[in-house]
């Protein structure tokens, strides 16, 4: 298990959470992620043959699931309203360009 | 009314016609005025709508009866707020004004309560300082060079400076107890289902609870009765009954038993808060709870089974923020592109790093050894606590191990500030309430703090022994110099 990650290793993972880092973000996170990830080696000292993960306290198990019926949502206009690039007229939010050129 | 009153004071004034609404208000404002700019506990003050909801109030809006009718209340700023902006104290979200108001709010305003702004913290609630605000740090008002905790370090400062009675936070892993035990007010983490969380800024879902910063058990028993209850849009939200939390606090304790994990106090902890933590537990005694030892195996693993499984849904949580529907965009050609470059712009660094943690342990690959194994030990954490309960009422620990630090202390060493949770997160894993109460001060005039975690659902409990303490000695009375009077 890893000491250091390599800059290629954080650049895989950055990849993976769409985070577009810095070369010195890349050379910090290298060290400092691979500290983080040793410490949580400790948790291997524990035993957990057969011990159920829990993901989850209470709350779901305790909460009845509701009625599967429409209901009413917020407005388009009002959900558009804090959205950086909007085309207001057709409703929807604009991205750059995804397909073609 | 006496200047700096609590929230029940103002409350009886103002219900009684003893004084205005509008009255309570100015002053509040006028304290935060004065204090603010040397804490920093605001990030936004929002006086014109605090004075005008005041004004609704005394023309008749609410009822006399009313459990908060006109107490000044500060918020979080990643409780969500269709008057003002609410940020979370990040770059990404700046300006963001949401579409609907947290259930909190909701209940807080049905309640008579005046939001008169909200408070800074670490960014999206990742930090134990309040120095991962993207909008400067907060200032401890017992020593302005030392930080306040965190993350709800803003609210926890403007209740011990007096700017207010009474404040919301958020706690996912400590970051209401840790900030009012090092400001030296009540914090209350409620049972994890308690308190709706819609309209809460998500960091790590099934840890976050909203509660309440207060400097007596009263008012804390008085917030929490507020807001707690069943909220059918929080699908985590408990339908349990919420009891009449003020009933609580009869100030006896006879025949409580408390029990002391000894063998996680021997190393790391202060001599003062040592001390001052034994000296609340003599006092416990005194009063005729019968205090005891216990166990809990696994709590060392406790930090890093937090930070793991915290990480892991903080970096699930904070894939919504992408540059298209709200906050920040940065401009490029691609879609990939603007997402990476608004992420790298809006967030900080102790964001990124948390992203980055929680995205490596949940890749293909190291899954069943992190994750999975997280998860499997949050479960033994959850039967250590079972176990303690079959023997003892609620279990006592120092919150902090140490008063509060010194801004910049352990800014570069993120372990280092993870290790400010010892005690605190394995409320968190189990689920369980919590509470923080002041202890007395140690030899530099730091307030000092005794944490108590309750069976699911007995926050009755904690706030009885808060009030009891409160009765018995003159710790709840401690002010910073800078108090507002």
């Amino acid at each position: 298990m890893p000491t250091n990650l390599t800059p290629a290793e954080v650049e895989r993972i950055a990849t993976l959470a769409r985070l577009e880092l810095t070369p010195e973000e890349t050379a910090l996170f290298s060290q400092q992620l691979g500290a983080i990830l040793s410490y949580f080696e400790d948790l291997r000292r524990a035993d957990t043959t057969d011990v159920a993960p829990t993901a989850q306290i209470a709350g779901v198990e305790a909460s009845a699931l509701r009625q599967d019926a429409s209901r009413p949502s917020l407005e388009r206009d009002v959900l558009l309203r804090e959205a950086p690039d909007v085309d207001l007229d057709a409703g929807l939010f604009t991205v750059p360009r995804v397909i073609g050129s | 009314m006496r200047p700096g009153a609590d929230a029940s004071e103002i409350r009886a004034s103002v219900s009684s016609g003893g004084i205005s609404a509008v009255d309570v208000c100015a002053r509040a404002l006028d304290s935060i005025a004065r204090l603010d700019p040397s804490v920093h506990a605001f990030h936004e003050v929002t006086g014109e709508q605090a004075r005008r909801c005041a004004a609704d109030l005394d023309r008749g809006a609410r009822p006399r009866d009313a459990a908060l009718l006109g107490v000044p209340i500060a918020i979080k700023d990643n409780i969500c707020t269709t008057t003002s902006a609410t940020t979370a104290c990040s770059r990404v979200l700046e300006g963001y004004v949401a579409p609907y108001d947290a259930t909190v709010i909701q209940r807080l305003t049905r309640a008579g309560a005046v939001v008169v702004g909200k408070t800074n913290c670490d960014e999206f609630a990742m930090g134990s300082s309040t120095e991962n605000s993207a909008f400067g740090p907060t200032r401890n008002p017992w020593a302005l060079d030392r930080t306040p905790g965190g993350s709800s370090g803003g609210s926890a400062a403007a209740v011990a400076s007096g700017m207010v009675p009474v404040a919301l936070g958020s706690d996912t892993g400590g970051s209401i107890r840790q900030p009012a035990a090092l400001c030296g007010v009540i914090g209350l983490k409620p049972t994890y289902g308690r308190v709706s969380r819609f309209g809460l800024i998500a960091f790590a879902s099934s840890f976050d609870q909203i509660g309440p910063i207060t400097r007596t058990a009263r008012d804390a028993a008085d917030l929490l009765g507020v807001i707690a209850g069943h909220d059918p849009q929080d699908a985590t939200s408990a339908d349990v009954p919420v009891p009449d939390y003020r009933a609580a606090l009869t100030g006896d304790v006879r025949g409580l038993r408390v029990g002391v994990p000894r063998h996680l106090l021997a190393t790391g902890v202060e001599a003062d808060i040592a001390t001052a933590f034994d000296r609340a537990l003599d006092e416990l005694k005194e009063a005729g709870a019968i205090v005891k030892d216990v166990t809990l195996p696994h709590a060392d693993l406790a930090i890093a089974v937090y930070y793991l499984i915290g990480n892991a849904e903080a970096s699930s949580n904070l894939a919504r923020y992408d540059g298209v529907r709200y906050g920040l965009r940065a401009e490029a050609g691609t879609t990939h592109e603007m997402y990476a470059r608004t992420r790298d712009r809006g967030f900080g660094a102790e964001v990124k790093r948390r992203i980055m943690i929680g995205t490596y342990v949940l890749s293909a690959g190291y899954y069943d050894a992190y994750y999975l194994k997280a998860q499997q030990v949050r479960t033994l954490i959850r039967r250590d606590y079972e176990q303690a309960f079959a023997d003892v009422d609620v279990v006592a620990m120092p919150t902090s191990p140490t008063a509060a630090f010194r801004l910049g202390e352990r800014a570069a060493n993120p372990i280092q500030m993870y290790l400010s949770d010892v005690f605190t997160v394995s409320a968190n894993l189990a689920g369980l309430p919590a509470i923080s109460i002041p202890c007395g001060l140690t030899a530099a005039r730091l307030p000092a703090a005794l944490q108590l975690t309750a069976r699911p659902f007995d926050e009755a409990t904690l706030l009885r022994v808060a009030d009891t303490i409160e009765r018995r000695t003159p710790w709840a009375t401690e002010r910073p110099p800078i108090f507002a009077s």
